[in-house]
């Protein structure tokens, strides 16, 4: 063994050494990180998890974490669906609906039915898995295309038959059934519970949707390293060529749905036994389309990008509820793009100071021009509602001027995606001040419809800019 | 057997078919040559049907009309059919063109995700409250008090009407398609975009074009809607986008005579499922979704599509 002779040092750059450097540390943490094994980052996660009802008293905050394990739960599913078999289910919500409401009916007053939850959980898993398949069934043979429709199609299908099969005659029966409670839905459904022991408490509910959490990520882990695991990768990756090696592709689509019908039922009947009812309206599409940003933002096929992706959007749009911070976020989100994008800072200097300048001088103007249009008030107040009263205009009747800025906001931002160059930067700062204008005019005063509105607006953005989401995969093919 | 019974009920279906129709031609027509499901086209017919009621309520609305009714109506689909245009347009420009070449999943979210931005924009600006045409009002009913009235079956004027511009449009759209040189060359891109891009066809522009004409087709049906159930609302597009593309699937996805054919056979089946099922009216979701996976399951083509619809 010869000993490699010392590097000459010829060619090197300073610069280029300092780069190298800071990358290998950066490589260094990432390498220590990888060789925890799995289950040791899940722990250490899971720990973390674990002590925040302990170290939080309040139940509205606990609420929000199982909120978040719930969708995060969802959005795990999802992704076996979508990010690794690489089906564009968009029926997935009805399987948690179908989840939710068989509990409902097996364990409330609905029938007189109390099955304990040892014999119902385990049965609507796997009626749910069935279910997967028998919608997947039609369209075994056709595109991705005809899926997406035939699933999409199956969801609005689920909510109206749900919210209508109150007053159903079944064949052979006199009279009316109420089956689902119609658009009223179901009421007092039981706690889940074992034997004697029954999950009463948000903080009880916590613990068994993080129990549920772990082991579904430790099937989810060991199915994704296994031969199934593999195959829908191969499948999602180019189904032809899978095909040709003789994998049973109509098979592995049909088992990739039931898969992810199971977690959707399952999480279901946490849901339902949670909200302790369940109603057609925690079923419709936005939930749908929450579930997608999710799973697309954090990147579709890794599992630790769905799950962030899951907690980011959920917390976020908890915070949107409540105007103040919900302005927080808003202006902390417009600083942190321009960070990320404008280079150099001259010119991000630039622009902020042009903006805040831009701002001062119309709300100046316009004040003085209609004091008695402009007499609005921060909604929420709070430290930077005040500072904003000072830049912002806030229109004493906002509703029809701020949906007018509401159109032509979304008209400028549209064209500011399609110039370059000075123009674009001298745009970017009446744009940012239009945003500002329709969010403390108009949206920070309907939450529920901004909610919607960002996470469609997140979806658009999202495909255009980085379709791999944060952490995802390059290339995520659709069958 | 109740003959004035079924004939009531194809009147209806017929002009509930119509409607599903134009709706169709437009994912038909996208799908044909993108080989993309325009999720975002249900709410195209929507905002359809918000521009012909502020058209209609600018000009005076039902009690007093500034212009004769004929014009009025008239002003009404041609602003939709403008106004859902350029949206198309628009639509195709920002959330489609840029993911032209990314993977299949793209687009498809970027749709998605269109149509969500779409219509909870629409419950920003126009509310959650219903709009209504209130079209009884108009010319002092004569639009429905009119038309033929027989023992066997009532057909008001203002269907009649709506059926032959509906008819109108459908005709003047396949000879569009057949004779002109846009026509032509949206039918070469459909068959092989590639090739006709060789053969320096502006290929961007037939796309563009082609939005236009579907969004303008899903605009006049929602004028359609407005002026036969009366009411518009933000929420009226996401079923019937369903069902239009349920009638583009079942006429032959990419067939512009199968997606007419698919439209009057959606129309018709709501409407004989509405009379003669029980409950009928409640379910009629239900009754299209059994029809999509019975058609997904006898004839995956569609009753005039090709045998290979395999994209490129």
């Amino acid at each position: 063994v010869t000993t490699p002779p010392p590097d000459p040092g010829i060619g090197r750059d300073e610069w280029v050494d300092r780069e190298v450097e800071l990358r290998d540390k950066a490589a260094r943490v990432e390498q220590l990180l990888a060789r925890l094994p799995v289950a040791g980052r899940l722990g250490l996660v899971v720990a973390a998890a674990a002590l925040l009802p302990v170290v939080i008293s309040s139940d509205y905050i606990v609420r929000v974490a199982v909120n978040t394990l719930i969708y995060a739960l969802l959005a795990l599913g999802l992704n076996l669906v979508v990010g690794w078999a690489g089906l564009l289910d968009l029926g997935y919500v009805a399987f948690y609906g179908f989840g939710a409401y068989s509990y409902a009916l097996l364990s409330s007053n609905q029938f007189h039915l109390h099955w304990p939850t040892a014999a119902s959980v385990p049965l609507i898993v796997a009626a749910s898995a069935l279910l997967g398949i028998l919608i997947g069934l039609p369209s075994r043979r056709l595109l991705g295309d005809y899926l997406a429709i035939l699933t999409l199609f199956f969801a609005q299908a689920f909510v109206t038959l749900v919210s209508n099969a109150n007053r159903i005659t079944p064949p052979g029966h006199r009279g009316a059934v109420d089956f689902t409670g119609g658009p009223n839905g179901i009421a007092d459904v039981d706690n889940v519970h074992l034997g004697s022991h029954a999950v009463h408490t948000v903080r009880g509910y916590f613990y068994l949707s993080l129990i549920v959490f772990v082991i579904v990520v430790a099937a989810l882990y060991s199915l994704n390293n296994s031969r199934t695991g593999r195959a829908w990768r191969s499948l999602r990756e180019d189904p032809l060529a899978a095909q040709l090696m003789g994998m049973p592709v109509n098979w592995l689509k049909l088992t990739a749905f039931a898969f992810g019908a199971a977690i959707a039922g399952l999480t279901g009947t946490i849901f339902a036994a949670l909200q302790v009812g369940v109603f057609p309206a925690n079923f419709d599409i936005s939930l749908l389309i929450t579930i997608y940003a999710m799973v697309i933002l954090g990147g579709a096929g890794s599992m630790t990008g769905v799950v962030l992706g899951a907690i980011t959007i959920n917390v976020v749009l908890e915070i949107l509820r409540t105007p103040d911070p919900a302005r927080m976020i808003f202006y902390a989100f417009v600083a942190a793009a321009l960070l990320t994008w404008m280079r150099p800072y001259r010119r991000l200097a630039l622009v902020l100071g042009g903006t805040i300048a831009f701002g001062l001088l119309a709300h100046l103007l316009v004040t003085w021009l209609a004091p008695a249009a402009t007499r609005g008030e921060p909604l929420g107040g709070g430290f930077l509602g005040h500072l904003t009263n000072h830049w912002v205009i806030l229109l004493t009747d906002p509703t029809t001027p701020g949906n007018i800025a509401y159109g032509a906001l979304l008209l400028i931002v549209a064209f500011l995606t399609q110039i370059k160059g000075i123009w674009r930067t001298l745009l970017i700062g009446p744009t940012i001040y239009l945003a500002a204008f329709v969010w403390e005019n108009r949206l920070v005063a309907n939450p529920s419809v901004a909610r919607l509105i960002i996470v469609g607006a997140l979806l658009v953005a999202l495909m255009n800019a980085r379709p791999q989401g944060l952490l995802g995969t390059a290339r995520i093919e659709v069958a | 057997m109740d003959w004035s019974k079924l004939a009531q009920l194809t009147v209806a279906g017929t002009t509930l078919g119509c409607m599903y129709a134009l709706i169709a031609l437009g994912y038909s027509m996208v799908y044909g040559i993108l080989k993309l499901l325009n999720f975002a086209h249900g709410d195209v017919f929507m905002i359809g049907g918000f521009i012909g009621y502020f058209v209609y309520s600018a000009l005076g609305g039902p009690l007093t009309p500034s212009v004769p009714v004929a014009i009025l109506l008239m002003t009404m689909l041609v602003a939709a059919a403008v106004g859902c245009g350029l949206l198309g347009v628009a639509i195709e420009r920002f959330g489609y063109r840029p993911l032209r070449n990314a993977p299949r999943i793209a687009p498809l979210i970027s749709a998605l995700g269109l149509s969500f931005l779409i219509q909870n924009s629409a419950l920003l600006a126009f509310g959650a409250s219903f709009r209504s045409y209130n079209t009884f009002e108009l010319d002092n009913g004569r639009l429905f008090s009119r038309g033929i009235h027989t023992s066997l079956v009532n057909v008001s004027l203002m269907r009649l009407l709506v059926i032959a511009a509906a008819a109108l449009l459908m005709l003047g759209l396949m000879a569009y398609i057949r004779y002109t040189a846009v026509g032509k060359a949206s039918r070469a891109v459909a068959y092989d975009r590639e090739a006709a891009e060789m053969m320096g066809i502006d290929v961007d522009r037939v796309i563009a074009t082609i939005f236009f004409v579907g969004s303008a087709l899903a605009g006049v049906a929602g004028v359609m809607f407005g002026l036969i159930f009366q009411n518009v609302y933000h929420y009226m597009g996401f079923v019937a986008g369903l069902k239009g593309f349920t009638a583009a699937v079942i006429g032959g996805i990419g067939s512009i005579p199968g997606a007419v054919l698919g439209g009057l056979f959606i129309g018709l089946a709501e409407s004989y499922a509405d009379g003669y099922l029980p409950q009928g009216s409640t379910f009629q979701d239900l009754w299209v979704f059994f029809i999509l996976i019975a058609m997904m399951l006898l004839k995956p083509t569609g009753l005039l599509g090709k045998a290979d619809i395999r994209r490129a």
